[in-house]
């Protein structure tokens, strides 16, 4: 049985000029022990269809799917509550702006072991142990001091670190992890990038990964969706998204890497479609 | 010669780290002596590792935050907001784009208003004026008029980091320090907004202050490179010497571990995959 299948999804928003469709049909499945990657443009729903699933979009949006299934679970049927046992257990999320998401009124250490305490039955004491031995699987210098610190007084990537922590806290069955290393240096980003491919191989975790590095696709990814304008334009397992990309999108997409600057100038999906255009008319 | 527009000498930043259930008040020296110097119209790129202190020196460098010791000159003037405070016209000159664009953006202003404002507040444009130059900023960094009636928190992360790079842009600043503006877009985003920092540097000789963790962005964008380690700049040069020949362990370790995407790695890691299932 597949961890999530969705089918169909749509999230469309209330907006002061109308609805706005964010995701237009969007189909995605993902197995235990398995790394979909989903890339693509800004704005075209990556993280609304995940808030989706998590259940965490406003009140303006309103979502749709034929099949919505965590585990064979229903989730479109689910009550709140039975949404949040699952929410936070077996599936967690790497939300995509770390500062944001963290709460500024509480010490990171608390709100590490507010989450254990809420899906585990680890003891006050114990804890506190898993609290440290987290953070320092995340890389966090001096990682018993820093329980103490409030998310103000930490860096940029060390947030991040913090928020991944959370996530992984209770070892869930599906982590989505949107953008999980926008701010890690390589070297730290390496070292996070291991931790996720360790948790997933030992306990089997299913892992979405969304990210605009495809440095990050190349060393961590089975499959790869690629979605533009709330749509998938496609999708394939990772070698062949490399070697061989099916969408005009992903290829134009690829060729806005900075190592294929011309002179000062770097190509945008639009002009590598203009030149596309060019060519044809020749 | 050419001008400096910026210089530190000696620049430290201490930290006092209040201490609470798990340990005892400390002072943590989160910059310990940077010197840099940057001429005008040109790039620094600064990298290193995570809570290295990048972000705490962009601070200061922006005139946000004072130094613990240490000089900051710009334009060739000493600069103390400890002392002296900040006049309005060092504020319109040096601007910043945080990190994280959703703590810099007020959730109560509409984005029109968000790129309204500066010029409101620093210029004698008519509403009619703020309104069109913020439409045409919405456009260059790839928005566009559906988004200037909307609330930050309706925008996604990449949209909202444009809208950060947007406002400061708005009014023209000579010196622009960049917090890893470009990690929230993807690369055909990315393209535009690197070609339009550009163009304004050719056609205004700004100068930028770059802080990446892309080292392909890094080395692409950059004039002089700078690294950073726990505090220390261990790394400097132009872009060519850095990437070309680095001399500091940690920056053989940050350009090693840099992912690689060829075909071929892609390949040797599903065979090493495979090999372990
Ligand atoms: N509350 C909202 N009201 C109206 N539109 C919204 C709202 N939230 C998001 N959107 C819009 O929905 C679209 C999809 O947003 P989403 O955050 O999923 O993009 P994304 O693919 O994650 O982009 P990025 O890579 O920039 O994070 C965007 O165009 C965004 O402006
Ligand atoms: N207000 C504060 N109080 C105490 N310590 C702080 C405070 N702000 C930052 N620090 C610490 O100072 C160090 C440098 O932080 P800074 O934000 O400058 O790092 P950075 O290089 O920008 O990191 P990143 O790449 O993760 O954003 C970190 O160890 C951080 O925890
Ligand atoms: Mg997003
Ligand atoms: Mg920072």
């Amino acid at each position: 049985m597949a961890l999530l299948t969705i089918k169909n999804l749509t999230v469309s928003f209330d907006t002061s000029t109308g609805p706005f469709m964010a995701v237009k049909g969007i189909d995605l499945a993902i197995e235990k022990r398995e790394v979909l990657a989903i890339v693509g443009e800004s704005g075209s729903g990556k993280s609304v269809a995940m808030l989706a699933v998590m259940g965490l979009l406003p009140n303006t949006a309103t979502v749709t799917a034929d099949v919505m299934e965590f585990e064979g679970i229903n989730l479109l049927t689910q009550t709140p509550s039975q949404r949040r046992e699952i929410i936070g257990r077996d599936i967690a999320m790497i939300f995509q702006e770390p500062i944001a998401s963290l709460n500024p009124c509480f010490s990171v250490g608390f709100q590490l072991m507010e989450t254990l305490r809420q899906h585990t039955s680890l003891s006050a004491s114990e804890r506190e142990t898993r609290a440290v031995e987290l953070l320092t699987l995340v890389g966090i210098p001096d990682p018993k001091a820093r329980l103490n610190a409030y998310p103000h007084q930490m860096s940029g990537g060390q947030c991040q670190r913090v928020m991944i922590a959370i996530a992984i806290s209770c070892n869930p069955k599906l982590l989505i992890a949107d953008e999980p290393t926008t701010a890690l240096d390589v070297t730290i980003q390496k070292q996070i990038l291991d931790l996720l491919m360790r948790l997933q191989a030992e306990h089997g975790m299913g892992l979405i990964m969304i990210t605009h590095d495809m440095g990050v696709v190349a060393e961590t990814a089975d499959r790869v969706i690629v979605q533009y304008k709330g749509q998938k334009m496609e999708e394939a397992d990772v070698l062949t998204l490399f070697e061989n990309p099916a969408s005009n999108y992903t290829r134009a997409l690829l060729s806005a890497l900075p190592e294929n600057a011309v002179g000062d100038r770097l190509p945008t999906v639009a002009d590598f479609m203009a030149k596309q255009n060019a060519e044809a008319m020749q | 010669m050419s001008e400096i527009v910026l210089e530190t000498r000696n620049v430290t930043r201490d930290y006092h780290a209040g201490g609470g259930l798990f340990s005892k008040a400390k002072t943590i020296r989160a910059l310990k002596g940077i010197d840099l110097t940057l001429e005008k119209g040109k790039t620094l790129a600064i990298v290193g590792e995570s809570g290295c202190g990048k972000s705490t020196l962009a601070r200061i460098l922006t005139l946000i935050d004072a130094p613990t010791s240490g000089e900051l000159l710009i334009d060739g003037q000493k600069v103390d907001i400890a002392k002296d405070g900040l006049t309005r016209d060092m504020r319109q000159k040096v601007q910043i784009i945080f990190q994280n664009p959703y703590g810099s953006l007020n959730p109560r202003q509409k984005i029109g208003d968000v790129l309204g404002e500066p010029l409101l507040l620093n210029t004698k444009l008519s509403a009619n004026e703020r309104r069109d130059r913020a439409m045409q900023m919405l456009v260059k960094v790839g928005l566009g008029p559906e988004h200037y009636n909307r609330y930050p928190h309706m925008l996604s992360g990449g949209q909202r980091q444009r809208i950060a790079i947007a406002r400061a842009l708005m009014l023209n600043p000579s010196l622009l320090v960049l917090d890893e503006p470009v990690s929230a877009l993807d690369l055909s985003v990315q393209a535009q907004i690197l070609n339009l920092l550009k163009d304004l540097q050719d056609e205004f000789n700004l100068t930028y202050v770059f802080i990446s963790h892309d080292l392909s962005v890094v080395k692409y964008f950059a004039d002089d490179v700078m690294v950073m380690y726990f505090g220390e700049v261990v790394e400097y040069g132009s872009r060519e010497t850095v990437f070309a020949n680095p001399q500091h362990s940690y920056t053989k370790t940050l350009f090693a571990a840099t992912p690689n995407a060829s075909v071929d790695a892609i390949k040797a890691r599903l065979a090493r995959k495979r090999a372990a299932a």
